[in-house]
């Protein structure tokens, strides 16, 4: 498992915006690049990255080899209720991970 | 093929000709045509906030913020970044809703060198909106290992 760190309120009032930032760990290898041996690396990315909010989709990113190693992505979404809040990575090889955190809505 | 003297006199010549560029990469402009189906893009509501000179190419913080009201009738649907000069000129398609709050986006790229960035907006309406932005890179991303 990639080591993820997430910021993500643990409470909020109804109706506000909140803003999530998500960071993984990962190469983003861009397939582009060289190694010791001069032989391309093969491409190994994270290409999509979807936030589930109660089970909705919130947020949804096709992600490219230009992003940065280790992909941070910040985005808002409105608290509507008080529930589970998924980010899913999904990546090259079968990387897939999904981190859950719980928002109280009052 | 037979090798005659014609041939062997011309082959110096050949290695004249400029070196064969990367033919796969798909050009900006037919990146943001794919974004927005051949529609025009306006100026305007999109702001696409990168420093100007970045020292390490490697992780640039962009952010990219629209002006809409973000509700059912009048909010982004997508916005996408693209750049002019790294191997391929996709960076980041994301998509939105009236859930969204805002029409906000931030996250780090690469940029193998000085180059510009495009930042583009598709509206609930389907009116497109842009942004280009020009960055200098002093420490490229290693695109050459």
């Amino acid at each position: 498992m990639a080591r993820v760190l997430l910021r993500v309120p643990t409470s909020a009032e109804k109706g506000a915006v909140i803003e999530m930032r998500a960071l993984i760990q990962h190469v983003m290898e861009t397939g582009y690049r060289p190694n010791a041996e001069g032989v391309l690396q093969p491409r190994d990315i994270i290409w999509n990255f979807t936030c589930r909010y109660d089970g909705e989709v919130v947020f949804n990113a096709t992600l490219s080899p230009a992003i940065a190693a280790n992909p941070f992505i910040a985005f808002t979404t409105i608290a509507t209720q008080s529930g589970p809040i998924s980010f899913t990575w999904e990546g090259d090889n079968g990387f897939a991970q999904t981190e859950t955190r719980h928002i109280t809505v009052t | 093929m037979k090798i005659t003297r014609r041939v062997l006199l011309a082959a110096p010549g050949a290695l004249l000709l400029p070196a064969p560029t990367r033919a796969d990469r798909q050009s900006l402009s037919e990146a943001l045509r794919q974004f927005t189906g051949g529609q025009p893009m306006r100026e305007g509501r999109v702001r696409l906030d990168v420093s100007p000179l970045v020292e390490n190419g490697n992780a640039v913080p962009i952010s990219v913020a629209v002006e809409t009201s973000m509700t059912a009738a009048d909010h982004v649907r997508r916005i996408g970044v693209f750049n002019e000069r790294n191997p391929q000129p996709n960076v980041i398609i994301a998509q939105f809703g009236p859930r969204s709050g805002r029409a906000y986006l931030a996250t780090h790229i690469r940029l193998a060198t000085t180059q510009d960035l495009v930042a583009v907006a598709e509206m609930s309406d389907g009116s497109l909106w842009a942004q280009r932005v020009m960055v200098v890179v002093t420490l490229a991303a290693c695109v050459e290992g």
